[in-house]
């Protein structure tokens, strides 16, 4: 691209933000009651963390593969890609995701983090925060319709993914951060370019989990 | 496009006329945009053009396609031609092309789409695949996106144009990109049109591009005479001035318009909507005076410190 310092991030926005948002609503209807089993599975993984459970890791591991692969195809490859042909490449990369929590979970050993530390207590915020994530619509104005669920929708699957790394230690951690990372950069640019109030969640959490994970 | 304050009362101002008996309630849809000619054609053209960047591109949201049907039907009803489209744009060629199969043959059109991918072998697969999207027998206009691989494309596209497929070509760039290979391009080659961005804050295309536009019989078509929306929303604040009732603007979306029609050397703006009234609105700016010299400068200055 040349003079490519002439573009900002909006010359790249596709799509409008209304658009973005009826993305979520019609998602939603599409889907429902599914929101419901896969809130109650992230409810959970939070009691599980809360309790430390040896179940934790292997648990929130498997049920994150199945997040990001469901939220890869059914979201992004499903109806993202009709508004953003780069939607294409992040389905792809969601599936890359799933594919390396899975083996984690069912190949490698992950134990629940054995310290009450800063990181664990950021973990189950970021779990909870996972979870609540929907009521964001209601902020924003909108109905609860168009609340973005964990394990369905890329940003609360991503936080969720976050939090679970920061209260669990993993084999190839470093190697599960990069692509949560990645898309807490990709989705608060296209939320900031939107304006929208909730850019930037993802790039906070992103460089927190960085920060405490690189501390240890 | 959110409605602001300004265009809630031109919108209030729709609502009166709709609701007034002894005016004939096909003012709107009756309603001509003014033509241009094309110069390397003498054909005329609409001056009110209808973009599709952003506001098309709802992907296979039913509810939204129709709204951009709805803004097709009130386009042609209004007297508009031109659609601009680009494979670059999402589903905004797709939704265009439901929206035409919805409305019926509309022999107005001006299809204008263009090509924008970097291999120039893959051109005239592109080309194709945007056709079928659109489900036009041919495109009236097709332009090579940002010049991205122009020479390639430009042979591509002239050579459609002497087999009968393709009646005009064309470049686009904006927001002031490539302004020097932009010049070189409309020096060397033979073109029909080139696009690019204009409005009271983007002026740059004045000192060289326009002069040497009409100078070389080049058609203009303007993008983005909003900003995309930003200049009218920071605008909705400030009250309309005392001029915009001499040249008929009723809002400041309508004096943004017709500041850009003003010039000479343009052709056809097109502005993007997903709004009706916002399509009526434009479409409507086509008529009446236009600013001349003095009160455009006067326009772009206010503009400048107001927005």
């Amino acid at each position: 691209m040349s003079e490519w310092w002439t573009y900002s991030l909006t010359d790249f926005l596709l799509f409008s933000p209304e658009t973005y948002a009826r993305l979520f609503l019609r998602y939603n209807e599409a889907v429902w009651p599914g929101q419901l089993p896969v809130l109650a599975a992230g409810l959970l993984v939070l009691i599980l963390g809360w309790r430390r459970h040896p179940l934790l890791p292997r648990a929130a591991l498997t049920l994150l593969a199945f997040g990001w692969a469901w939220t890869g195809w059914a979201f992004h490859l499903q109806r993202y890609a009709s508004i953003n042909w780069a939607a294409v490449w992040f389905g792809a990369a969601f599936f890359v995701q799933a594919a390396l929590l899975a083996r984690t979970a069912l190949l490698t050993s992950a134990s629940a983090d054995g310290r009450r530390g800063v990181p664990f207590g950021l973990g189950m915020t970021l779990l909870a925060v996972a979870l609540l994530y929907p009521l964001l619509a209601l902020l924003t104005g909108r109905p609860l319709a168009y609340g973005e669920i964990v394990g369905l929708a890329p940003d609360p699957t991503v936080l969720a993914t976050l939090g679970i790394l920061l209260m669990t230690v993993p084999s190839l951690r470093g190697l599960l951060l990069v692509l949560p990372l990645a898309w807490c950069a990709t989705s608060g640019a296209t939320l900031w370019a939107m304006d929208a109030p909730q850019a930037f969640i993802l790039p906070i959490a992103g460089l927190l989990t960085l920060l405490l994970l690189r501390r240890r | 496009m959110r409605i602001t304050p300004d265009r809630r009362r031109f919108l209030q101002g729709l609502g009166v006329l709709a609701a007034t008996p002894w005016l004939p309630r096909a003012t709107w849809a009756q309603g001509s945009a003014s033509r241009r000619v094309i110069p390397s054609s003498g054909e005329t053209i609409p001056a009110i053009g209808l973009g599709t960047w952003i506001t098309f591109n709802v992907g296979d949201d039913r509810a939204a396609r129709e709204e951009c049907a709805a803004v097709m039907r009130a386009f042609f009803a209004g007297g508009g031609g031109m659609i601009d489209s680009s494979p670059m744009y999402g589903s905004s060629q797709a939704v265009v092309g439901d929206a035409l199969a919805k409305l019926g043959p509309m022999p107005a059109l001006f299809a204008a789409d263009k090509v924008w991918i970097s291999s120039g072998n893959a051109g005239p697969r592109q080309i194709e695949e945007s056709r079928r999207y659109w489900a036009v027998p041919r495109f009236d206009l097709l332009q090579v996106h940002n010049l991205v691989s122009w020479q390639d494309h430009l042979k591509t596209l002239q050579a459609m144009k002497a087999a009968g497929e393709l009646r005009y070509t064309g470049i686009t760039t904006s927001e002031g990109r490539r302004h020097r290979d932009f010049e070189e391009v409309m020096r060397r080659e033979t073109i029909d049109f080139i696009q690019v961005t204009y409005n009271p804050l983007d002026r740059e295309v004045e000192e060289r591009i326009l002069p040497l536009a009409a100078d070389r019989g080049i058609a203009v078509i303007v993008n983005r005479p909003f900003r995309q929306g930003a200049l009218t929303r920071r605008l909705a604040r400030q009250p309309l001035p005392g001029w915009a009732a001499e040249i008929g603007a009723a809002s400041w979306a309508q004096a943004l318009l017709k500041f850009t029609l003003a010039h000479p050397a343009v052709t056809v703006i097109i502005p993007a909507t997903s709004r009706v009234a916002h399509v009526q609105e434009n479409m409507a700016a086509a008529n009446g005076p236009l600013p001349d010299a003095t009160l455009r400068n006067r326009i772009a200055r206010e503009v400048a410190a107001l927005a």
